[in-house]
């Protein structure tokens, strides 16, 4: 299983997925999320595999 | 083999054939870590040339405040080798959050790994002896919450500093999607004069005003936050607790799903905007006989609100002549910071 952090919630997501598919399982909009593996930012065809972390970063602002 | 089913999809490096880390659907471009990094600072250039913003010569006050576009800004200026020197408010809004304290430290530590940068800081508790949401408490403006009250405060203050400390640009770090979202706004209302003044360059069109310039309005802001990612810049994540349901949230959102749907569409509906207005093809006029700058009669600052501005307003009771209105409001304090140069 991967691990995705966003926020203060957590997942455990079955590998095989891109970080797209990912975002839109969790329900959010790509436009307005990125992931990063550690500190590197990942492309959203990036496959991701069981045992890998991510975390998605709200994009977003106010003001 | 598992390696090559990882990469599979990821889109080549334009230039370098590398993976990309991104992939700007609006611009048919991917690029890797490398070549995004260089193409954003040469895109930034070119935006700030396209838009005759500021020269080399000019001295450059980026308005930071610790999220990702401000001090993606200022390390983008910096690059470029533009004389450019960060302006802190303290806001002070801190009660359970520490919000203002964090934002700070982010600003700190960014400077920390950037020797020879100059940080003006000015503490509203400090300077005007209140913070923003007591401030806001006192003056009973904006229906609870002290939005209203920092905007203006903010706007005041930038545009004092700046003007006193003699630099010829203030820019912000406004995004495209911040640009669309406002566009979105004012054109569902068709606020005429609004749109006529919304631009990346706003001149100074009296003595009091210094000049102001966007040079990141052409980014999406999620170009903006990887390019935050990819440099290593721990910028402040949090947002600020009072931006919670902010309507420009509301109208982000909107454009983003827009944009899943149809990519390319936000940029168009700015980009386009701006081009039309230029050519004249839409012109706006601001509503007849409204809008009349003239000087405040305490800062000097010019304002629309009659004999004194907003700002000065907050301290002024009706009951005061205009000697004790003067005495009443406070003025200006900063405090100037520098990261340690490399020789030193
Ligand atoms: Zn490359
Ligand atoms: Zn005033």
């Amino acid at each position: 299983m991967a691990k995705v952090v966003f926020r203060d919630q957590e997942w455990e997501i079955p590998g095989g997925k891109t970080v797209r598919e990912i975002i839109e399982e969790l329900g959010l909009n790509p436009e307005a999320v990125l992931a990063v593996k550690g500190k590197k930012l990942l492309n959203e065809e990036t496959v991701v595999e069981d045992e890998d972390e991510i975390k998605l970063i709200a994009v977003i602002s106010g003001g | 083999m598992k390696k090559r089913q990882t990469q599979a999809r990821v889109p080549r490096c334009k230039k370098c054939g590398a993976p990309a880390v991104i992939y700007m659907r609006q611009h048919r471009l991917a690029l890797c870590e490398t070549h995004f990094q260089e193409w954003f600072v040469n895109y930034t250039q070119r935006t700030i040339e396209k838009y005759h913003m500021f020269g080399p010569e000019d001295r450059v006050l980026v308005a930071v405040s610790g999220g990702k576009d401000s001090l993606a800004l200022w390390d983008v200026l910096t690059q470029l080798g533009y004389r450019a020197d960060g302006l802190y408010i303290g806001l002070g809004i801190d009660e359970g959050t520490q919000y203002s304290q964090r934002s700070l430290e982010a600003v700190r530590g960014f400077m920390a790994e950037r020797p020879g940068l100059r940080l003006y800081v000015v503490d509203m508790k400090e300077a005007y002896g209140e913070t923003i949401p007591e401030l806001a408490r006192r003056v009973r403006r904006g229906r609870g919450k002290p939005c209203s009250v920092c905007g203006l405060s903010k706007r005041h203050i930038m545009n004092e500093l700046a003007l006193r400390e003699g630099f010829d640009v203030l820019v912000t770090g406004h995004n495209l999607d911040d640009e669309a979202a406002v566009l979105f706004q004012n054109t569902l209302r068709w606020q005429t004069g609004y749109l006529a003044r919304q631009s990346p360059v706003l001149e100074a069109t009296h003595p009091g005003l210094v000049r102001k310039a966007k040079p990141f309005c052409r980014f999406y802001e999620r170009e903006v936050a990887a390019y935050a990612i990819v440099r290593g810049i721990e910028y402040q994540y949090d947002e600020c607790p009072f931006s919670v349901g902010a309507t420009t949230i509301y109208y982000k959102e909107l454009l983003n799903q827009l944009e899943r749907h149809s990519p390319g569409s936000k940029f168009q509906f700015y980009t386009q905007f701006l081009k039309a207005k230029k050519k004249g093809l839409i012109t706006f006029h601001e509503p007849e006989g409204e809008v009349v700058l003239r000087p405040c009669r305490i800062c000097g600052q010019p304002t629309t609100a009659g004999e004194i501005c907003a700002f000065c307003r907050m301290w002024v009771r009706p009951d005061m002549d205009l000697e004790e209105a003067k005495r009443s409001v406070p003025s200006l304090t900063f405090r100037v910071e520098t990261s340690e140069s490399e020789e030193g």
